[in-house]
C-alpha cells in the first residue's frame, strides 16, 4: 500500500523524470554513422485531413523510394499536436527517428538542442546544393548565420479565402484589400446566424501566426534585434488587440471560435457558415469537407492599407515544414539520399500536389501544377510580401505563452468581458515574464 | 452495547481476510527463512529503485539545474542555478509564482470538491444497491462504465458534448429545457471549472461505489437485525453501524481518491489541450505547460519537487490523524 501510495504521490515528478531517466545523454558532435544501412524510420507531420490520408500520399513514393535505393523507410505520421513534444523526448532520450518533418517555425529552438544535423556546404552538396531552393523558405531553416538545421519541404502562406456564393448573395463584388474594407465586408455578412470571419481562438500556433503578421503590420518583432523577448512593445500591444478586437468591437468573428483548435473554423466555411477565413493553403481541407474548387475565392492577406509587400505591408508569415536528420542516426548516407529523394524536382510535384500547398524547390514551383489561381496567390505572397517568424531559440516558447495569451484574450472577449490595451498589455506581461531568463 | 460489541467482531473478521497476515503459516526451514523473501522481494526492490527512484532523485537533481532547450540533449551538462527555480516558483508576488499558487489553490478547491462529490455518490449507489431488487446486476454494471472506459476516449467524448455551439450539454441545457438565456462556454472562461468538476466526478465515482459496496460486504447482517429490534431506523442504521464499519475503507479510498485526484492529468489535458483556460488550470497541467510548453525543465521540476513535499506532508498528516482516531475506538 506504502509502496502504491509513493508511487502517486510522485506522479507528476515521475512522469517527467521518467523521460530524462531513459536518456544516459546522447554524444553530442557526431554526425551519425552507418551501422544500420538498410532502414530509416521517418516521422512525417500530418499535413493531409486525417493520418490516413497521409500514409495513402506517402506510401507510393516510399516504396518508389526503396526500389531505387534498397533502404526501407518506416513510416510514422505524427499528429501536430504531439510533434514537438514527440521530438522533444527524442532529443533527450536519443531515441529518434532518422529523417522528421519540423513546423519551419521551430527550426531554431531545435536547432540550439543540438540534436539536428546542421546543412553545411558538404550536406547541402548532398542534396543538389542550397541554391535549388527558394529563398524565403531558407529564411525559416534556423538561425541567421549558422548552418540551417533543415531543409525546407512545403512551402505556404496565409491568404484570405472567401465564400463566393455568400459574397454573392450580399451583393460583395471584390474581397476586402485593407481590414477596414474586411470589416466592413464582414459586417454586411455577419447576420442571421452567419459570420464574416472565422478564427481558431484556442490554438496557440495560429494564433501566433496571425498576431505576428499584425505584428509587422505595427512595426513590432515580439523579439529585440539581439533574440531577447519583447512582447509588451505598443506595436505587440496594438497587433493583438486589432486581432481579438474582430471579436471584440468589429463582432465579424463568432464567439463561438473562441473554442475553436481543430479548424472547425474551416468546416463551418465549408458549411457556408462563415463567408471568410485566413488560412494557410487551405483547399486541400475544403476539397475534404465536401466544398468545390469553384464555390470559394482566394486574395492576399489583408494589410492596414495600400499593397501588400515587405515591411509593414507583410500579410503572412512564411508557413512551411522543413524536413530534418538526427545527428545520432545509424544511417547518414540513407538519410541524406531520402532528403534528396524528397526534394527532389519531380517527388516535389508529386507531394505539393497532394498538399495543396508550394514546392519550395524552384524548378518544381514551374510545373504547371502551381499555376492555378489559388495556389499563384500564395506564391505571389510567400516571394514578395511574407516574413519568417523570428528565427531565435526561444520561437516555441513564444508561440505557448503569447498563443495562450491571445487566447485568454478571446476567452474574455466571447464572454463579453472589455478587451482594453491595458488587458492585452497585462496578458503579454505575464506571457513575457515565464520565459526563461537568459 | 450489543452493536459496538458486534461491530468490533465484524472489524475482527475483517482482519483475518488482510492477506498481509498470510505469510506467517509459511515461515519453516532456515534457508527459506533468511534467503527466499529477500530473493522474493528483489525484483520488485530491483524495479522499484529503476522505476521510481532513480527517476525520482533525477527529478530533484534537476530542478536545481537551468535546464532549458540548450541542454535537453545532455541534460548533466547544464548550469547549476542553486535555488533559483525555488525562489522563481515560490515568488508570489511575480507572474511565475503568482500563476503557481493561483494554480494551487484552484487544484485544493478542485479537490475537496470532487472526491467529496464521489465519496457521497459513491456511498449513497452502494447503499441503495445493497437490497436486492430487479435490475440491480445491470444498474451496477452500468454504474462502472465510467470506471472501465478509456480515460482518453471517455473524456474526449465530453469534450465534445461540452462544446459551446454543437455539443449536447447545451444543445439540453440551452434548446431543450431553456435553463439558460444564452449558450455558455464550458471549455473556455470560468465555467471551465464546473465542466471539468463534472468529468471527473463522473470518471471517479465509481471507484468509490466499487469500494464501499466491497466494505459493505463485510457488515454482518445481523447487526443491523439487532439494531433493528432496538428501534433503529434507517438512518440510524447508517449512522451508526455502516459508516462506522466502513471506516477503515473510507481511510484508504479518500486518500487514493485525493492522490489521484490532486495530481490527474488526463482529464485536463484532454479536455481542454495544451493551455488549459485560468480557471481550470490544475496543477499537474500547469507544471506540464511550465516544463514541457516553455521547455524550462528545471522550474518545472522544482515545481514537482514542492507538491511532492506538500503531499508527502498532507498525507502523513492525514494517516496520524486517521490511524490515531482509530486506537481510541479500538481501546
Amino acid at each position: 500500500m506504502r509502496r502504491i501510495r509513493a508511487a502517486a504521490v510522485g506522479a507528476v515528478t515521475l512522469s517527467f523524470a521518467l523521460t530524462l531517466a531513459a536518456c544516459g545523454g546522447g554524444s553530442s558532435g557526431s554526425e551519425g554513422s552507418n551501422e544500420q544501412p538498410k532502414t530509416l524510420t521517418y516521422w512525417a507531420s500530418n499535413q493531409g485531413a486525417n493520418l490516413e490520408v497521409d500514409k495513402k500520399v506517402l506510401q507510393p513514393e516510399l516504396d518508389k523510394f526503396e526500389k531505387e535505393t534498397g533502404i526501407k523507410v518506416k513510416l510514422e505520421v505524427v499528429p501536430w499536436a504531439d510533434l514537438l513534444n514527440r521530438i522533444l523526448t527524442a532529443t533527450t532520450s536519443g531515441q529518434g527517428p532518422d529523417v522528421l518533418n519540423i513546423g519551419n517555425t521551430w527550426s531554431a529552438s531545435l536547432q540550439s538542442s543540438g540534436a539536428l544535423l546542421p546543412w553545411d556546404a558538404k550536406n547541402f552538396e548532398a542534396i543538389g546544393g542550397k541554391d535549388r531552393f527558394v529563398e524565403s523558405a531558407l529564411g525559416s531553416t534556423g538561425v541567421q548565420g549558422q548552418d540551417p538545421a533543415a531543409v525546407p519541404l512545403y512551402s505556404m502562406a496565409y491568404a484570405l479565402y472567401y465564400n463566393k456564393k455568400m459574397f454573392a448573395d450580399a451583393g460583395i463584388e471584390k474581397p476586402p484589400a485593407t481590414w477596414e474594407e474586411l470589416a466592413e465586408t464582414g459586417r454586411k455578412l455577419s447576420k442571421d446566424g452567419k459570420w464574416g470571419l472565422g478564427a481558431e481562438g484556442s490554438n496557440l500556433s495560429n494564433n501566433i501566426h496571425q498576431v505576428f503578421v499584425l505584428g509587422k503590420q505595427h512595426g513590432a518583432d515580439f523579439f529585440t534585434p539581439d533574440g531577447k523577448a519583447d512582447f509588451t512593445s505598443d506595436g505587440a500591444v496594438a497587433a493583438v488587440k486589432q486581432y481579438v478586437d474582430l471579436m471584440a468591437t468589429d463582432k465579424i468573428v463568432a464567439p463561438g471560435n473562441a473554442e475553436y483548435a481543430q479548424n472547425q473554423s474551416l468546416s463551418d466555411f465549408a458549411k457556408d457558415k462563415t463567408a471568410m477565413v485566413l488560412w494557410q493553403t487551405a483547399s486541400a481541407t475544403f476539397k475534404a469537407q465536401g466544398m468545390k474548387d469553384d464555390e470559394w475565392g482566394v486574395a492576399p492577406a489583408p494589410v492596414q492599407s495600400g499593397e501588400p509587400g515587405s515591411g509593414k505591408a507583410t500579410n503572412s508569415m512564411v508557413a512551411g515544414i522543413n524536413m530534418a536528420v538526427f545527428k545520432n542516426t545509424k544511417n547518414i548516407d540513407g538519410a541524406k539520399k531520402f532528403v534528396k529523394f524528397m526534394t527532389s524536382d519531380e517527388e516535389q510535384v508529386v507531394l505539393n500536389k497532394a498538399y495543396g500547398s508550394i514546392p519550395p524547390v524552384k524548378a518544381a514551383q514551374q510545373d504547371p501544377a502551381f499555376n492555378g489561381p489559388a495556389l499563384s496567390v500564395l506564391r505571389e505572397t510567400l516571394a514578395t510580401s511574407a516574413s519568417a517568424l523570428p528565427q531565435v531559440p526561444e520561437e516555441s516558447q513564444f508561440e505557448t505563452v503569447v498563443g495562450t495569451a491571445v487566447k485568454e484574450l478571446f476567452a474574455d472577449a466571447a464572454a463579453g468581458r472589455a478587451v482594453t490595451t491595458e488587458s492585452v498589455r497585462a496578458k503579454l506581461e505575464k506571457a513575457q515574464q515565464q520565459m526563461p531568463k537568459k | 452495547m450489543t452493536t459496538t460489541a458486534a461491530l468490533n467482531a465484524g472489524e475482527r473478521t475483517a482482519r483475518k481476510d488482510d492477506p498481509g497476515a498470510a505469510p506467517r503459516k509459511r515461515r519453516s526451514g532456515r534457508l527459506r527463512r533468511i534467503g527466499l523473501p529477500y530473493l522474493l522481494l528483489f525484483p520488485a526492490i530491483l524495479l522499484e529503485l529503476l522505476v521510481h527512484l532513480v527517476p525520482m532523485v533525477i527529478g530533484i537533481v534537476v530542478s536545481f539545474k537551468e535546464l532549458t532547450q540548450f541542454y535537453i540533449r545532455d541534460w548533466d551538462t547544464a548550469p547549476w542555478a542553486g535555488l533559483d527555480n525555488y525562489k522563481l516558483s515560490v515568488d508570489f508576488d511575480a507572474p511565475v509564482g503568482e500563476a503557481l499558487l493561483n494554480s494551487f489553490f484552484t487544484t485544493c478547491l478542485f479537490t475537496v470538491l470532487s472526491v467529496g462529490l464521489c465519496w457521497l455518490l459513491g456511498v449513497a449507489a452502494a447503499i441503495f444497491m445493497q437490497e436486492s431488487f430487479r435490475g440491480r446486476g445491470f444498474l451496477r454494471t452500468v454504474f462502472l462504465v465510467p470506471y472501465a472506459l478509456p480515460v482518453y476516449a471517455a473524456v474526449i467524448t465530453w469534450s465534445f458534448m461540452f462544446q459551446r455551439d454543437n455539443g449536447l450539454v447545451n444543445h439540453v441545457l440551452h434548446d431543450q429545457l431553456g435553463l439558460t438565456d444564452s449558450a455558455p462556454f464550458w471549455l473556455i472562461g470560468d465555467n471551465s471549472f464546473i465542466a471539468l468538476l463534472v468529468v471527473s466526478v463522473w470518471k471517479g465515482w465509481p471507484f468509490a461505489f466499487l469500494i464501499i459496496m466491497a466494505g459493505l460486504q463485510n457488515i454482518p447482517k445481523d447487526i443491523y437485525e439487532a439494531a433493528a429490534l432496538d428501534g433503529a431506523g434507517v438512518w440510524q442504521q447508517i449512522r451508526r453501524i455502516t459508516l462506522p464499519a466502513l471506516r477503515p475503507v473510507n481511510q484508504v479510498l479518500v486518500l487514493v481518491l485525493f492522490l489521484w485526484t490532486f495530481n490527474d492529468f488526463n482529464t485536463p489535458f484532454v479536455l481542454f489541450g495544451k493551455a488549459a483556460p485560468e480557471a481550470a488550470d490544475l496543477i499537474s497541467i500547469h507544471i506540464y505547460q511550465s516544463s514541457f510548453q516553455t521547455w524550462n525543465f528545471g522550474t518545472g521540476s522544482a515545481m514537482s519537487v514542492l507538491l511532492l513535499l506538500f503531499l508527502l506532508v498532507v498525507t502523513g498528516a492525514y494517516l496520524w490523524f486517521t490511524s490515531r482516531g482509530r486506537k481510541v475506538t479500538d481501546v
